[in-house]
């Protein structure tokens, strides 16, 4: 699906991070790990062609994203940025409805069909009775949660979520896991990054843990989340605990 | 019928009225009896035998007047509603790329030269025009900043030193015969505007309406931050150049008849987007509806208020700012 081979990304004359090369088969769940200003939104940034790269490749189902133009790209891979709050007063559905735009002629409005897959991606996310809503009135989780449904009504083979569970409670930062976790049983690959280690072990099967702009380690989170990779991410002691039903956690040592 | 199909057909039909009560009063009164005859007669092609004072007033000194309003009206509503949602914000006016400025320029200039009318409106459509071009050329260039951003900051930087070069003209120009017809130029006005001039403007402003209509559901993308916009298939670039483009030929068309006529395009759209919402294909209509109302409405009280013309640019901020602050009060957070 997505190939990155010796990516060097960054902003025009200013190379943030190098030698980064991954590949995300279909289905695959990948979580980014890393500390503020690791290169995390960058990187998303230049996998989605809306950054040029500096050196290195970039593949989408085996086409250089070069030859890709805007809107062959948002039919492959549908982005979730970090929420914001500026927007106008659009309701949810027309939101969401703007997903439909690479499937849509340059003139054209969207039809029945369209709002039929806006209406189904609202739907997968428990977000039906919110349609009518101004976007500027529901609350910080539901506005995520409309930003995943709009990036599902690309019906993209790639989704990259950039943060999606920051500033959401507990319950939200769950639900939205397990919604990445049931996408991608249905085959769409996910790229996304997050705070928080554990979610790397709770739905990815790989992490690429991502400091200075460098990729640390990439692997099963089981094998490359570990107290001494965490303490040069993040410069603090997490000791990783194997938990009684499988699976692994991470826990702060704090005042030692 | 549902609430906003109601506020579609109650503000056409306040246009409607707005336009039957524009013919009527003045100087010369008509009766809306004469004003329907009259009409009748002329779309029949039949005779009639209503007082020759009558169709002066009506064919030759009202109607072209306030088809111009409705024309000016209208265009300056449009650009500013393609303007607010491109530029995400709701307190930008037509005028922020320096249209207004470079087509005031043009204007001065030539009747700094004392040239003749349709000269000076050819140098204001002009200067509009290259005032726009100028700042989307030195904006596009200032790569590795948020490109909205560059073209504001060079719109505001460029239309302050056009502002000075009139400054400059105003002071070098005649005081006695010169100066006056700037000053005049500068309030705007649509006292003196002919068959010709309409027939000039309004075509050029519909050649601008045509891509934002074609395009109306497509400039909402316009309206989410320029990542949001490209990672969902929209080339913002190109987007924005027909957008700006367009509006800008629409303004350029308008303020070289009518010459600047401010807070038409600040406040029209704000009003309609409380009203039908920020969608661009029902926002679009309304606004143009509204903004042929407001100012024909305004440029109606200015020839009858008062025994002297009022400039309608003075008139419509007089309006506009309290209308303004008190939409925005009534306004909740979002726009």
């Amino acid at each position: 699906m997505l190939k990155v081979e010796s990516l060097a990304f960054g902003f025009p004359g200013r190379t943030i991070g190098r030698d980064v090369s991954f590949s995300l088969g279909d289905g695959e769940v990948m979580c980014v790990l890393g500390p503020n200003g690791g290169g995390k939104t960058t990187l998303f940034r230049t996998v989605l062609g809306l950054l040029a790269k500096h050196s290195g490749s970039i593949a989408l189902e085996g086409q250089s994203i070069e030859t890709l133009s805007r809107s062959e790209i948002a039919k492959l891979i549908g982005y979730v940025p970090q929420g914001h709050s500026g927007y106008f007063a659009y309701t949810v559905r027309d939101f969401v409805l703007m997903g439909r735009t690479a499937h849509l002629g340059i003139f054209s409005s969207p039809s029945k069909k369209d709002f039929d897959v806006a209406d189904r991606a609202l739907a997968s996310l428990g977000m039906a009775q919110l349609a009518e809503r101004p976007i500027t009135e529901v609350s910080g989780g539901e506005r995520q949660l409309a930003l995943v449904a709009r990036a599902l009504a690309q019906e993209p083979r790639l989704l990259v979520l950039d943060e999606p569970t920051a500033s959401l409670d507990f319950g939200n930062q769950v639900r939205v896991l397990e919604r990445i976790a049931a996408l991608a049983r249905t085959g769409i690959s996910i790229l996304f990054s997050s705070h928080d280690p554990d979610h790397a072990f709770l739905c990815a099967q790989r992490a690429l843990l991502l400091a200075e702009g460098r990729a640390l380690e990439i692997g099963a989170p089981r094998e490359v989340i570990r107290a001494d990779t965490l303490q040069r991410l993040y410069g603090v002691s997490v000791q990783v605990l194997p938990l009684a039903g499988g699976g692994h956690t991470c826990l702060p040592a704090i005042g030692h | 019928m549902n609430s906003r199909a109601l506020t579609y057909v109650l503000a056409a039909a306040a246009l409607l009225g707005l336009t039957a009560l524009a013919f009527a009063v003045g100087r010369y009164p008509v009766s809306l009896g004469e004003i329907v005859s009259l009409l009748a007669a002329k779309l029949t092609g039949s005779t009639h035998t209503l007082p020759a004072n009558v169709e002066t007033v009506v064919m030759q000194v009202r109607g072209p007047r306030v088809l111009a309003a409705l024309v000016v009206g209208a265009a300056l509503a449009a650009a500013g509603t393609a303007y607010q949602g491109m530029f995400r914000n709701p307190l930008v006016s037509p005028d922020i790329l320096g249209v207004s400025t470079g087509a005031a320029l043009g204007a001065v200039l030539g009747i700094f030269l004392s040239l003749n009318v349709l000269m000076i409106q050819l140098l204001a459509f002009a200067g509009g025009l290259a005032a726009v071009g100028l700042v989307y050329w030195i904006g596009s260039r200032l790569r590795g900043h948020d490109p909205l951003l560059a073209l504001v900051l060079t719109g505001v930087v460029i239309g302050t030193l056009l502002g000075s070069v009139i400054a400059l003209l105003k002071y070098l120009a005649d005081p006695y015969n010169q100066l006056p017809a700037i000053t005049y130029w500068l309030l705007g006005s649509l006292a003196s505007i002919s068959p010709r001039d309409l027939s000039v403007a309004a075509p050029l402003a519909l050649l601008g309406l045509a891509p934002m209509l074609l395009l109306r559901w497509r400039m909402n993308l316009l309206a989410l931050p320029d990542d949001e916009a490209r990672a969902l298939g929209v080339d913002t670039r190109k987007l924005r150049l027909v957008v700006i483009a367009a509006a800008t030929l629409m303004t350029a068309a308008a303020v070289a008849v009518s010459g600047v006529i401010g807070w038409i395009g600040l406040l029209v759209p704000h009003a309609a987007r409380m009203l039908v919402g920020p969608d661009f294909g029902r926002l679009l209509p309304l606004a143009m509806l509204l903004g042929a109302a407001f100012l024909l409405a305004v440029d109606t009280l200015c020839r009858t208020i008062a025994t002297i013309e009022v400039p309608p640019g003075v008139l419509t901020a007089l309006i506009g700012t309290p209308f303004f602050l008190w939409l925005f009060a009534l306004s909740r957070r979002s726009w």
